[in-house]
């Protein structure tokens, strides 16, 4: 089984980890995953602040690349990365002028013929089926599943059944074998690009989202967005400053708390590229019963 | 030989400014088939009209065409002109040169040439214009009104003091409505059950309403002023004639842990049940749904310990077919719930309630006996907040519409619990206040200034549960645009006003339309808002948009007027432009070969397969497709839709279409 993939910036970067650990859970489950060549950014947030056809035409290069490189399906584990290209296609599928407007600017032929899989999508469809024979090990404790904006959101987008609520996340933490929390957070905000100009900001909105995981009892933090998992992660030191607390909760990527129960040691799964410890988490292992 | 005239108006500059009319009637009078044209300043005007029977008298016309306003305007007028003066009303045509041409067009010899097509299309169409009469349709003189909520109420009475018969059919035991369940009602703040009861009860025992509660319509046929309609009785198990109403059944019965729908939830009831303690009738009903009788066969201590008998466990549903002469459709709303909300608890938090259950809460009837008390622990909440436009004016939500009642009831709601419990706080948020109406906009500001509630122009994103407090997370978007939290106490959600369940089956079996949001539509949204658009069925109250009460109460008189002036008459009249399917003589009776596709597309239900027989050996000889002159509303989608064009409009037909357009072409018909 091939499928594609698409890193973006930050899962080359800052959240190398999230792609170690999903290339980690791919491969033990017989998935081989095939980055696209020649891929750029998806554009992020600056370039539909600055242009609507920038902001389409960056990613419509990238999944024109895909197609012509034979791919059907690909996988974008980043939320925001996932956001503009499923964006971007939706923009080029609806409108034949932009359609061929944008093919003008990149100088590909695009059919919008791939389907993009939230790294949900993913999991559902190629690991699940197959994760109950290499789940071993249960994640012996309390995680706060934590979802921030793009994961779930805009509805049309990501297909989430209760954007507001979500619980994707928590069935997969379930089959890891952990409990998840209810808590009030998960889709709040992170201060998510605040991350560079101002962490005050950040400070303060990560800083309620960490209290009250940890105000309902949550060992860990399960994330599937790199600028959450920075947020929530890096901006530690002044998340401790601004709510004179100190909370020592890890950040896990959804791949890598799925990679500890399948048994794959904590170093393959990046878990020592974190600034927050995650001893707690990869001690808490057990064991799953027959 | 055709002798048509043709009377150009002027309509003051209106036309003549921009049209040259002289030379539209010079131009007239050349046409085959014309014998008289002429032009006048104000054809509608005394001495127009007088002319114009003179023309007619003197000059021997066989048709007239009016080139002047739209036919809505005066075509009425001028067809009476022809009647007086001798030819058939429908041998008249209007010719619009007023906004089809002088209106929209500047000052040319185009236009001019354009009020000259026009008038050249009609004459050819007067021209194969056959004499038609008017249709007579007798009236049965009893309405059927569906739903007993205040709209269903007050179109019963006003039909019945008119001095007609009304049969009021109401699906669930009592009639009463939502109505029944408010506390006080805005903007006087008189108590909801003291003015409606005495309504209640004059329905129970006016002489010409028949009731029917626990009953539903089952299906609806025929056409204005002959409806047939067939009524489902639900099996009570309670032979009325018998009961007392005394309440043993009720109090023996070991089932009691139901939610009782009267107190929105907050409270539970038996399986037997009266609704409330003010029901019309106030006599009880057994819930099968929940009777340990019919879920498992046993229990009978209702049965057991009636005094009079009255408990039959073994009635069946009972139909009833009606005839009646006109409808009026007054079936209610319901509203969202709180479980709509994700970003409010999906319904999870006890005191997050709906204005619905706050109203119980505040009633001196409810669960709590009038005190504001938290449905949670029943403490007194110290800090309320209510949320305005919960879900309304919301596109994300697939609710656009402002619910209308809300800014109104929320006011109420804050102003209730500050006057039962002053030291409170009591927080509003909303998007704006809409309080149009008759002292409303006074309401909201007594509710400001003089009973200092807070009101906060923002939404809110979040509500959660911290430490027993619900924290409430929304924007202030005039003080610096603030994001702001409140702990609160309680919550109440002014949810959106929406259609019924089973609104579209009930409009699909009363063959009404509606829109998309399931409320029924009427004819017209400013001129006709009261009909639908099936002849003789009316609309009251909330089904066919969110309403308050004095909107609901107008337009259940309004509905009711209309019914009155249906059956003012022994016979209606009715306009003869509707289809008709051709006939000739044996053996060949009529082009229409019986495929009978007219009738699947009629979205009036006026078209019957009818069987063509042998009058002496009663042998079908064949089959053919047949108009109902009283449901027939002269659409003509038969008549596009018809293979071998079997079907004509009446004064609208093929020919008479065709022969417009090749006049217009200047090509001979």
């Amino acid at each position: 089984m091939k499928i594609g993939f698409y890193p973006g910036c930050s899962l080359e970067s800052s959240s190398k980890e999230y792609s170690t650990s999903l290339f980690a859970v791919a491969e033990k489950c017989g998935v081989t995953l095939e980055e696209i060549k020649d891929w750029s950014c998806c554009g992020a947030s600056a370039a539909h602040s600055l242009s609507h056809d920038l902001s389409i035409a960056l990613p419509a290069r990238t999944l024109a690349l895909a197609e012509n490189q034979g791919m059907t399906e690909i996988v974008i584990p980043c939320a925001a990365c996932y956001g503009r290209l499923a964006a971007s296609q939706q923009a080029i599928i609806n409108d034949e002028k932009v359609h061929q407007r944008i093919e003008g600017y990149i100088d590909l032929k695009f059919a919008g013929s791939i389907k993009l899989l939230t790294i949900f999508e993913f999991l559902q469809k190629y690991i699940f089926p197959v994760a109950d024979q290499y789940i071993v090990n249960k994640l012996n404790q309390k995680t706060a599943c934590y979802y921030g904006c793009l994961l779930a959101r805009p509805k049309d987008l990501t297909k989430l059944k209760h954007p507001e609520s979500p619980m994707e996340m928590e069935v997969v933490m379930e089959k890891a074998g952990a409990t998840p929390v209810d808590w009030a957070f998960k889709t709040e905000c992170c201060g998510a690009g605040f991350s560079m100009s101002r962490t005050d900001i950040v400070a303060k909105l990560s800083g309620k989202i960490l209290e009250d995981a940890a105000d309902r009892g949550a060992d860990s933090i399960i994330v599937a967005c790199p600028m959450c998992h920075s947020n929530l992660d890096l901006r530690r030191p002044e998340i401790k400053k601004q709510i004179k607390r100190d909370i020592d909760i890890p950040v896990l990527f959804i791949t890598q708390a799925l990679g500890l129960s399948m048994g794959i040691p904590a170093k393959d799964l990046g878990l020592d590229k974190h600034f927050v410890p995650t001893g707690n988490t990869v001690s808490c292992i057990v064991k799953k019963e027959a | 030989m055709a002798r048509i005239g043709v009377f150009i108006c002027h309509c003051g500059e209106n036309i003549s400014a921009t049209v040259d009319v002289e030379k539209v009637a010079r131009e007239a009078e050349k046409l085959s088939g014309v014998g008289y044209a002429m032009d006048y300043k104000y054809m509608c005007s005394d001495p127009g009209q007088t002319k114009i029977i003179e023309a007619i008298k003197e000059h021997n016309l066989t048709g007239i065409v009016v080139g002047s306003c739209s036919p809505r305007m005066h075509e009425a007028t001028f067809r009476k002109v022809a009647e007086k003066a001798g030819i058939n009303p429908y041998l008249c045509e209007i010719a619009n040169i007023r906004e089809q041409v002088s209106w929209v067009h500047p000052k040319s010899d185009a236009t001019t040439q354009k009020a000259i097509d026009i008038v050249r299309t009609l004459v050819q169409k007067v021209k194969r214009d056959s004499a038609l009469f008017p249709i007579k349709v007798p009236v049965t003189k009893t309405a059927l009104v569906v739903g007993g909520g205040i709209a269903g109420i007050q179109a019963a009475l006003d039909i019945a003091n008119a001095g007609h018969q009304v049969i009021l059919v109401e699906k669930s035991p009592s009639i009463g409505g939502h109505m029944s369940q408010l506390s006080e009602t805005f903007p006087t703040l008189d108590c909801s059950q003291c003015i409606l009861t005495p309504r209640m009860v004059e329905v129970a025992q006016h002489p010409n309403i028949t009731l029917h509660t626990y009953a539903e319509v089952e299906s609806v046929s025929g056409f204005v002023g002959n409806f047939d309609v067939k009524v489902r009785l639900k099996a009570r198990s309670v032979d009325l004639s018998k009961c007392t109403g005394c309440g043993t059944c009720w109090e023996k019965c070991p089932n009691k842990k139901i939610p009782d729908e009267f107190n929105a939830g907050l409270s539970f009831r038996t399986a037997i049940y009266t609704p409330f303690p003010q029901a019309v009738p106030n006599k009880p009903v057994i819930d099968r749904e929940h009777c340990t009788w019919f879920l498992k066969g046993k229990c009978g201590l209702c049965a057991k310990n009636c005094p009079t008998g009255a408990i039959n466990y073994d009635t069946q549903d009972e139909f009833i077919d009606l005839k009646v002469g006109a409808i009026v459709a007054a079936t209610g709303f319901d509203i969202k719930h709180t479980d709509f909300f994700p970003e409010y608890g999906y319904g999870q938090f006890k005191d997050v309630i709906d204005g619905l259950q706050f109203e119980r809460l505040a009633s001196a009837s409810g669960p709590t006996g009038g005190e504001i008390r938290r449905p949670s622990d029943g403490e007194i909440p110290e800090k309320i907040v209510f949320l305005a436009c919960s879900g309304s004016r919301d596109k994300a939500k697939g609710i656009e519409y402002c619910s209308k009642i809300c800014c109104m009831y929320t006011a109420k709601h804050a102003m209730l619990y500050k006057h039962k419990h002053h030291e409170g706080n009591a927080y509003i948020f909303y998007m704006d206040i809409r309080s149009a109406g008759k002292n409303y906009d006074e309401f909201v500001r007594r509710a400001v200034e003089e009973d200092d509630v807070h009101y906060i122009r923002g939404r809110v994103s979040r509500i959660y549960e911290k430490n027993g407090k619900l924290i409430v997370k929304g924007v202030d978007t005039l003080m610096n645009a603030e994001p702001i939290e409140i702990e609160a106490d309680m919550v109440v959600l002014a949810t959106a006003v929406v259609a019924n369940q089973d609104a579209e089956s009930v409009a699909q079996k009363m063959h009404i339309s509606y829109d998309k949001h399931h409320f029924f539509a009427e004819a017209h949204p400013k001129l006709r808002p009261v009909e639908t658009n099936t002849a003789g069925i009316m609309l009251a109250g909330a089904c066919q948009t969110a309403k308050d009460i004095p909107d609901t109460v107008s337009q259940a008189s309004a509905a009711a007027s209309k019914v009155i002036g249906l059956f003012s008459a022994d016979e209606m009249t009715r306009e003869p432009v509707i289809a008709v399917v051709n006939r000739m003589m044996p053996p060949q009776f009529t082009t229409c070969t019986g495929c009978l596709l007219c009738m699947e597309v009629c979205p009036y239900h006026a078209i019957e397969r009818e069987e063509i027989k042998d009058r002496r050996t009663g042998e079908i000889l064949k089959v053919a497709a047949k108009v109902n002159a009283g449901l027939c509303q002269g659409c003509g989608t038969c008549v596009a839709f018809c293979r071998n064009k079997s079907i004509d409009l009446q004064g609208f037909s093929n020919q008479q279409m065709l022969s417009e357009v090749m006049a217009l072409l200047n090509k001979p018909f």
